[in-house]
C-alpha cells in the first residue's frame, strides 16, 4: 500500500527552542507504526504536526496526499491527544453521539466504537465516575468514530491493564488491515514488539527507522530497550 | 475559517454541527443542578432583596417613582450580563485547558459553528433566567412597567450574549479560572459604575460620559429604563442594535483566538 505521510526537513521551533530537528520518514497505510521514545523527546509535537495543530511548523508535511492541517483532512485523520480529551460531565455515550455529529457519521458508528473499546457497560456512565483506564478507552474511542484513514495515538494505551492492552493492540492491527495508517507512540519499550514498524526518537531526532527485528539486528541487541542504548552510545561516539 | 472556504467544503453540515454544540453545552448545564439553580434563582432572589430593602416607608414617594422602579431594571440588565460573562468565560476555558477544544478544532467544526453553538446555548438559559426575574418582579414585586413587559426579556437575552461574547473573548487570555474570575472586576465593575445605576448619565463629568458612551452596558440600562418609562419603543430597537453590534464584535474577536495551530 502507498505512503499516508511523506515529512521531509520537519522542523518545529517552539519558544526559540527546536523541539523537532529536521525529521525525514513516511508511514504507510496498512501498518501500525511505534513512534517511541523517552518523556520529553518530541512524540507529541511529531503527532501534533502531522493532526496540524502545531504551531511552528517548517518542512515539508504531506498528509494523505494534502498538505497537513488542510481543511479536508479534518475527517479523514482520527486523533487522541495525550490528555483525555472528552467532557467529564457527560456519558461516554453522550460524548461519543456529540463528536459524531461533529463528525457527520451516524449513531450506529457510536455503539460500533462502544464495543471495539469494550465500553459497552459504561456506556451510560459519566466520565468523571470512572477510571482512568475507562476514560482514556473513551477518548480513543472518539478517535475511531470517523473511520479514519489515518490514526494518530498518543499514548493510548498508558495505565491499562495488559489484558486491555493486548485487546488494544488488536484493535489497532485490524484497524490498520482494513488499509489505515496507525501511528502510536509509547514510553514504554516492550510495545515496540507490537508493531510493524518503529520510529525510534530522541532530543528531537529519528535515530532508528525500520522493523524492530531490522533495528535489533543492526544495533547487534536483544531487545529494542538494548538497541535504543546501542543507538545512542554508538551516536555519541 | 473564512465564508468562502465554508461554503467550498460544503459537504460540512455547519448548521448540525452549531445545534450539536449548543445541545452538549446545554446537557451539561442541566447536569449540573447546582449551577442551574444558581442561575436561575439567584436573580430573583436579589430583586427581593432590593425590594425588601426599599420598602420602609421611608423610600416611599409621595409621587412619581419608588426607589424599587428606579433600581430594578438597571439591575435586570445587569444580572444576565454578569452571570452569562462568568459561565462562560469559565466554561470556555475548561474546553481549552482540557483539549476538547484541540479535539473539535481537528475535526470539520468551523470557528464560527463553535462560537454561534455557545451563544445560543446561553442566549436559551438567559431567556428563562430573564422570564423568571422579570416575572417575579412586575408580578410579585410590583415593579411599575409602561411599555411591553416581553421586551424586557428580550433586552436581557440580547445583554445575556453580550456576557457571552465577553466572557468567550477573555478566556483567552486568562490561564486558570480563578484568573478568568478575577477579570470580572476589570471588565464589568467599571460598566456598572458608568451605566446610569449610581449616578444618571446626563450627570457624569465630560469624559466619564463620553466613556459611559462607549461601554456596551450603559446602552442596555438604558434600554430597561427605556421600557419602564414609555410605550415608545422606538429608541428601545436603537439601544438593541448597538448592544448587537457589540456582541458581532464581540464574537469576531473570540474567534480571532481560536487558533487551529498552538504551541
Amino acid at each position: 500500500m502507498g505512503d499516508a505521510v511523506r515529512v521531509s526537513g520537519l522542523t518545529v521551533v517552539r519558544g526559540g527552542h527546536e523541539v523537532l530537528r529536521g525529521l525525514d520518514f513516511t508511514l504507510r497505510s496498512g501498518e501500525v507504526t511505534g513512534l517511541l521514545g523517552p518523556s520529553g523527546c518530541g512524540k507529541s509535537t511529531l503527532m501534533r504536526t502531522l493532526v496540524g495543530v502545531q504551531a511552528g511548523v517548517r518542512g515539508a508535511v504531506e498528509v494523505l496526499g494534502e498538505p497537513a492541517g488542510a481543511a479536508t483532512l479534518r475527517r479523514r485523520i482520527g486523533y487522541q491527544t495525550q490528555a483525555v480529551s472528552v467532557y467529564d460531565d457527560l456519558s461516554v455515550r453522550e460524548n461519543l453521539r456529540f463528536f459524531a455529529r461533529v463528525l457527520g457519521v451516524g449513531a450506529d458508528r457510536v455503539e460500533q466504537v462502544l464495543e471495539t473499546t469494550g465500553l459497552v457497560p459504561q456506556a451510560d456512565a459519566v466520565v468523571g465516575a470512572l477510571s482512568g483506564g475507562q476514560r482514556s478507552r473513551a477518548s480513543l474511542a472518539v478517535a475511531l468514530l470517523g473511520d479514519p484513514d489515518l490514526l494518530v495515538l498518543d499514548e493510548p494505551t498508558v495505565g491499562l491493564d495488559p489484558v486491555l492492552r493486548q485487546e488494544l493492540w488488536t484493535t489497532f492491527h485490524a484497524i490498520a488491515a482494513r488499509g489505515a495508517a496507525v501511528l502510536v507512540s509509547s514510553h514504554v519499550m516492550d510495545e515496540a514488539e507490537r508493531c510493524e514498524r518503529l520510529l525510534l526518537m530522541r532530543e528531537g531526532l529519528l535515530i532508528a527507522d525500520g522493523t524492530p527485528a531490522a533495528i535489533k539486528a543492526s544495533a547487534g541487541a536483544r531487545d529494542i530497550e538494548g538497541a535504543f542504548l546501542a543507538l545512542v552510545r554508538g551516536g555519541a561516539a | 475559517m473564512n465564508l468562502a472556504q465554508r461554503t467550498t467544503h460544503g459537504s460540512t453540515d455547519h448548521v448540525g454541527i452549531t445545534l450539536a454544540i449548543a445541545a452538549r453545552v446545554l446537557t451539561q448545564l442541566r447536569r449540573d443542578h447546582r449551577t442551574l439553580a444558581i442561575m436561575i434563582v439567584l436573580p430573583c432572589l436579589l430583586m427581593t432583596l432590593l425590594w425588601w430593602m426599599f420598602s420602609a416607608p421611608a423610600y416611599a414617594p409621595p409621587y412619581g417613582l419608588g426607589m424599587f422602579d428606579r433600581v430594578a431594571p438597571a439591575l435586570l440588565a445587569i444580572f444576565p450580563f454578569i452571570v452569562m460573562f462568568l459561565v462562560t468565560s469559565v466554561t470556555t476555558l475548561r474546553e481549552r485547558g482540557s483539549g476538547t477544544l484541540e479535539r473539535l478544532l481537528a475535526m470539520p467544526m468551523g470557528k464560527v459553528d463553535f462560537l454561534v453553538g455557545y451563544a445560543i446555548a446561553f442566549g436559551l438559559v438567559a431567556a428563562v433566567q430573564s422570564l423568571v426575574a422579570v416575572g417575579l418582579s412586575v408580578g410579585l414585586l410590583g415593579l411599575d412597567i409602561q411599555g411591553p413587559v416581553w421586551l424586557l426579556t428580550v433586552v436581557a437575552v440580547v445583554d445575556a450574549l453580550l456576557g457571552t461574547a465577553f466572557g468567550l473573548f477573555v478566556s483567552a487570555f486568562a490561564r486558570t479560572e480563578f484568573q478568568a474570575v478575577q477579570f470580572m472586576p476589570a471588565l464589568v465593575v467599571p460598566q456598572i459604575l458608568l451605566c446610569g445605576l449610581f449616578v444618571s448619565r446626563d450627570h457624569l463629568p465630560t469624559v466619564l460620559g463620553h466613556v459611559s458612551d462607549v461601554l456596551p452596558l450603559s446602552y442596555a440600562v438604558d434600554a430597561m429604563t427605556q421600557v419602564r418609562d414609555s410605550v415608545d419603543t422606538g429608541p428601545v430597537w436603537g439601544d438593541l442594535g448597538v448592544i448587537a453590534a457589540y456582541v458581532v464584535v464581540g464574537l469576531a474577536l473570540g474567534a480571532a483566538t481560536l487558533r487551529r495551530r498552538t504551541d
